[in-house]
């Protein structure tokens, strides 16, 4: 791999990396304020696994731009400021009501299956062996909120009310989660990650269907958010003045 | 010189302590029950051992790493390495014949094989760790812990945990 690939793959992992880790925060944000006890245990382990899968990311970008796989992660996650981050805004919204939690992971989710499997083929060996490793464990996370959002949807009036905003609301966020990123093409040349298109395909010819299914509008047009991986919202900075609030207390290199 | 058959000790050990290193979360399994230790490399004093992780983002794991670099130190060797393999990923059918007969006895019931296809069949029932019935539901896909399903068992009236299928 030269120069030039190496770091367009440690771009591309690194987005990985941050979708999870900042959907893991929100995710925890419902430890202790789930509607059911059911649903507090459900979410406290999704958020504990998305924070497993965003440190196998971290520990690949540690590798890919030479730095120490052990420490590395931690810097990521406490010492960068907001307009670093390269997640999706729509992992960064606030956690909303429940209907907007589970459709955002299930958005999440279902986008993540059909990317992990791609990415399972990767020819990067050390890529396609994360990709693999998340696979085993996401399946458990799409199964839940896929069964939620029938739930929802196909429940009360109030629920179904819910998810239909939830949808009006997250649906502008779509294009970026499943947009091509600035890195892709060379590494699509390459055979290291799949084309965006080829995802999205597939990822809108399962979810479109299910969101459907469970009584909801698709909305047929929307106006794009203005937000991306490089230019993130307010909720951001909101989210990393909590995530990082004991780490900006110690500014030298504890070891946490 | 090192001989050959020193060398055989010096790992007979190492193996036996990788052996006594429990799970913080589900102690009656050691490494080498759970399947998780893939390699372990011995040059002079130099170890290093090659685990693989089970969940993600399982606490456990750091401790159980730390373990390792403690417990072989303290066997004496001066420089010891854990390393991480990810390929092939950890799967619960990597847990021993011991890990299983233990799981049951802890309480926990183990999962079923083959994993992929028991994973995709988490509703199927699982036997009961208390009293062997079958008529048992499953409550949550979620658990505990990152390991583990909450189960209802019809016969005996009691909820059990279940080892999660990966």
């Amino acid at each position: 791999m030269n120069d030039e690939m190496r770091r367009a793959a440690a771009a591309y992992v690194l987005s990985l990396g941050d979708d999870e880790m900042i959907l893991s925060h929100r995710d925890s944000e419902w430890t202790g304020h789930a509607p059911i006890l059911e649903e507090d245990i459900a979410f406290a382990n999704i958020a504990l696994d998305e924070m497993g899968h965003a440190l196998l990311w971290y520990r690949l970008h540690a590798e890919l731009v030479g730095e120490d796989p052990e420490a590395h992660p931690d810097r990521l996650v406490y010492r960068r400021k907001a307009a670093e981050f390269r997640n999706t805004p729509l992992v960064e919204g606030p956690k909303g009501d429940w209907a907007r939690s589970i459709l955002r992971q299930f958005l999440f989710d279902s986008a993540e299956l059909v990317r992990l499997a791609e990415l399972s083929r990767s020819a990067h060996a050390p890529l396609a062996a994360v990709a693999r490793k998340i696979l085993t464990e996401e399946r458990y996370h799409d199964r839940h909120t896929r069964a939620w959002v029938r739930r929802l949807g196909l429940g009360t009036d109030e629920s179904r009310r819910r998810m239909q905003r939830a949808l009006e609301e997250l649906w502008p966020l779509v294009p970026d989660l499943m947009g091509q990123r600035p890195e892709e093409a060379l590494l699509v040349a390459a055979g290291i990650c799949p084309p965006a298109d080829v995802v999205q395909e597939s990822w809108e010819a399962d979810v479109i269907p299910t969101v459907q299914a469970a009584g909801l509008r698709v909305p047929t047009e929307s106006v794009p958010s203005g937000f991306n991986r490089f230019h993130h919202t307010p909720d951001l900075d909101e989210l990393l003045a909590e995530l990082q609030s004991v780490a900006r207390l110690e500014p030298s290199e504890a070891v946490w | 010189m090192v001989t050959a058959s020193a060398v055989d000790a010096n790992l007979d050990r190492i193996w036996h302590v990788l052996n006594e290193i429990q799970d913080p979360e589900i102690p009656v399994l050691s490494l080498v029950d759970l399947g998780i230790v893939r390699g372990v490399d011995l040059q002079g004093d130099s170890v290093t051992v090659r685990l693989a992780p089970t969940f993600a983002g399982c606490p456990a794991l750091h401790v159980m790493q730390q373990a390792v670099r403690d417990r072989l130190h303290g066997l004496g060797f001066a420089d010891v390495k854990v390393e991480t393999v990810l390929d092939p990923p950890w799967t619960t059918d990597d847990l021993s014949p011991t890990a299983r007969e233990k799981l049951r006895g802890f309480g926990l019931a183990p999962p079923r094989r083959p994993a992929a296809e028991a994973a995709l069949r988490l509703e199927d029932p699982v036997a009961c760790p208390h009293c062997g019935s079958l008529e048992t539901d499953l409550r949550n896909a979620f658990g505990s812990t990152a390991c583990r399903t909450i189960r209802y068992c019809r016969s005996c009236r009691q909820p059990f945990e279940g080892f999660k299928p990966i």
